[in-house]
């Protein structure tokens, strides 16, 4: 995350700590991890999937938001590399969709723990989910299924 | 099986011959200047015509989690389409963009390889077509990061991620239909011999590709093939099955030469933006 002193560029944090992801509304797009920096001029962004259509929605949410906040000048720019990983999604971020019911990114082949119950006697049934970034789990001990949100 | 018309060698040599400025061939005629955007064209082309395919199985794929993953794979591959050919539109210099080259090209003028264009058949079929594009894609993709075009290099890094699990998905079909029943190992056998002849043109090279490779945007596709070979072979072992007799290969996509399912694929696709063409969400 770009580190500033400034004092517009911590506004601009400020305004976008208040942005949501569309499609998993309990995480800002900080702490999903795709805010890469932010300059006095530009907000800096990354998107997770390269077809994922929460980007133009994420795109249009900062926009608004920051015009509403009176950052009307900051531009939005979208770079693909480096790629994003959820290696940057935040501490918080992490505990906030397990308080969904979203179990977090967890290293390929290591256990994936039910958010529900916490088991880890859990299967995947579908690699790919409701949306890019999550997979469809199963728990087989409180028998409700669950999204993972895929290690990428 | 029906078979598709044969390219007979005099119509590769018309071909090549031909130098017409307008028309079918534009891909041929202003490769020197337009190496970028050739490059960008077929790449951008095969992501943008196997993503239309796999979104035709929405709604009738065998199950509802198949249903998903077919969803998601054709988004990931118009993501990079989006990407690849907004980069094309931009090098050209024309006012075109991704969806003005998506929508608005004629089916002679598009440079994807003729396996994403064949049909979906059966989901044996599709698996077999997505298994032998994606290990290809994979492989061509780990390669591209290192372009010396910064679009390529970036959208092949953001994507490769996306296409392993492409590559592995319908590995794990292959392995699963192949050595399945009687009934999932036929279809298995005829989707593959469907598509084999069609594996020889992922790795052929041209004068745009050469011209690609010399300028450091591209990669040689043939030392692709060994790597290849060896992923194939070992899949098609775990599923029981014999690699398929080479046929004799069909070449020409990347010069507009089509199969027949191509102008199909694109009737459907074209359809709204060219019945009204500034229409807008």
């Amino acid at each position: 995350m770009g580190v500033s002193t400034s004092l517009d560029t911590n506004g601009v944090w400020d305004v976008l700590a208040e942005v949501l992801d569309p499609e998993v509304p309990v995480v800002s797009v900080i702490e999903l991890g795709i805010v890469r920096s932010v300059t006095d001029e530009a907000v800096i962004i990354t998107p997770t999937y390269t077809g994922c259509p929460a980007t133009r929605a994420i795109e249009r949410d900062i926009r608004a938001a920051l015009d509403a906040a009176g950052y009307r000048h900051v531009r939005i720019e979208t770079i693909l590399s480096p790629a994003w990983t959820t290696d940057w999604i935040t501490a918080e971020g992490r505990a906030k969709l397990h308080a969904y019911g979203i179990a977090p990114p967890v290293p390929r082949g290591a256990a994936v723990a039910c958010p529900q119950c916490g088991s880890t006697d859990t299967a995947e049934i579908s690699r790919f989910g409701s949306t890019a970034c999550k997979a469809l789990w199963r728990c087989s001990a409180c028998l409700e299924p669950f999204d993972l949100f895929k290690c990428h | 099986m029906p078979s598709l018309p044969p390219i007979r060698p005099e119509d590769e040599a018309a071909a090549a011959r031909d130098t017409r400025p307008t028309g079918a061939f534009d891909a041929v005629a202003d490769f020197e200047p337009g190496i970028l955007f050739n490059i960008l064209l077929r790449l951008g082309d095969d992501s943008l015509i196997l993503g239309q395919r796999l979104s035709e199985w929405t709604g009738h794929a065998p199950s509802v989690e198949v249903d998903l993953s077919l969803a998601n794979m054709a988004l990931d591959l118009v993501g990079q389409a989006t990407f690849f050919l907004d980069a094309a539109g931009k090098t050209e210099g024309g006012g075109r963009d991704g969806d003005k080259l998506a929508f608005h090209r004629d089916v002679l003028d598009f440079t994807n390889c003729m396996l994403v264009e064949q049909p979906n058949g059966d989901f044996a079929q599709t698996m077999a077509r997505q298994f032998l594009f994606s290990t290809w894609q994979k492989l061509l993709f780990e390669r591209l990061v290192s372009s010396s075009d910064p679009t390529i290099s970036a959208v092949a890094e953001k994507a490769v991620k996306e296409v392993t699990y492409h590559q592995e998905l319908s590995a794990e079909w292959v392995i699963r239909l192949g050595d399945g029943t009687e009934e999932s190992r036929r279809r298995m056998e005829r989707g593959l011999d469907w598509m084999w002849r069609f594996v020889p043109e992922l790795f052929e090279m041209d004068e745009v590709a050469d011209a690609a490779l010399r300028c450091g945007l591209f990669t040689d596709l043939t030392t692709l093939r060994p790597e290849y070979d060896r992923i194939v072979h070992a899949v098609l072992a775990e599923a029981t099955l014999a690699v398929p007799a080479d046929q004799r290969p069909i070449l020409g996509g990347r010069r507009g030469h089509h199969s027949e399912h191509l102008g199909h694929l694109l009737c459907t696709m074209q359809f709204l933006p060219r019945t009204y063409p500034d229409a807008v969400w």
